[in-house]
């Protein structure tokens, strides 16, 4: 990744706390504006999910990182605290590939 | 004020897996150590970091990292009653409106003990990010190839978690569904990381009406 590229992440990031918290004081969005920005989150992290887990390239492929990810799953829904679920995650990806 | 700092922790242990991540998409400590400093939001270093190891383009980077940022403006919208003061240090204050800060603040029952909780939490988190950031960091660059631990699957496992809280929400489960759906659908036919944004607008815009409680 370029700097330039961090310097805009980190400018526009900085950019939109600073315009709730200071420019746009007391202003009340609408209802649906405030509905996108809530679910936003679910549909762009289910999609990074999928696509660093079932793609190489532009190609659809099952490898190790589906069974690790699968077993992060279950401990997320289980409520284990976030860094087991990374080492388990991490862990089994590691021991399938080791074993294949 | 002790929750503050004990996320703090938690949070540390986060940020050395953000190290350990960014590294292996390919940023050299520094650049890793920066991106915690600056841009300070767990998810959308993430997704920067995810997307521009899978590949994609410095625009499909940016986007998804400050699509992701956006609730941080409505975090600031929130937070704007509470923390009144000078303008410097509403400035100071608003590098810290993030997930763990705002809710910690909003848990309290009274404007005081809300400011007090937002600057334990908000400070507390900063500090340990960037040192958990560095941990990782270093750490990833002696430990060799990524892939002999797994680590290219640590960055999807990390997303999963950040993942369940947002299903338990109304229209969530539906939402991610259609997302995750629409980015393999994608995926072979636009360049890498633009399937990433295309699924989660589309699945926003598409899903708004039926799920609006």
């Amino acid at each position: 990744m370029s700097w330039a590229t961090i310097f805009v992440i980190a400018g526009g990031a900085y950019l939109l706390k600073v315009s709730g918290l200071v420019l746009l004081r007391g202003w009340q969005p609408p209802t649906l504006v405030q509905r996108c920005l809530d679910l936003l989150p679910a549909a762009l992290i289910a999609a990074l999910i999928v696509v660093n887990t079932v793609v190489t390239g532009r190609h659809l492929v099952a490898d190790a990182r589906l069974v690790g990810v699968s077993a992060a799953a279950v401990a997320a829904w289980r409520r284990l605290p976030f860094p087991a679920v990374v080492v388990i995650g991490g862990a089994v990806t590691a021991l399938v590939r080791r074993l294949a | 004020m002790s929750a503050g700092v004990l996320l703090g922790l938690a949070v540390g242990v986060f940020g050395v897996s953000f190290g350990l991540i960014a590294v292996t998409a390919g940023l050299s400590p520094a650049q890793a150590s920066a991106m915690s400093l600056l841009v300070f939001t767990g998810a959308s270093q993430f997704a920067a970091v995810g997307v521009v190891g899978a590949g994609g383009s410095p625009v499909a980077a940016i986007a998804s990292a400050l699509f992701l940022g956006a609730r941080n403006a409505a975090y600031g919208l929130t937070m704007a009653p509470v923390l009144e003061g000078r303008l410097p240090k509403r400035l100071l204050a608003a590098q810290l409106v993030i997930d763990e800060s705002t809710a910690l603040a909003m848990a309290q029952s009274d404007n005081r003990e809300r400011q007090r909780g937002f600057w334990a939490a908000g400070i507390s988190i900063y500090v340990c990010w960037n040192i958990g950031t560095v941990i990782g960091a270093l750490g990833g660059k002696l430990i060799g190839k990524p892939e002999t631990w797994g680590l290219d699957a640590a960055f999807p496992a990390a997303f999963v978690a950040l993942l369940i809280p947002h299903l338990r929400k109304v229209g969530g489960k539906q939402t991610a569904l259609l997302g995750a759906a629409l980015a393999i659908a994608l995926t072979p036919i636009l360049p890498p990381g633009i399937p990433i944004l295309v699924a989660a607008v589309a699945s926003v815009l598409g899903l708004r009406r039926q799920t609006t409680p």
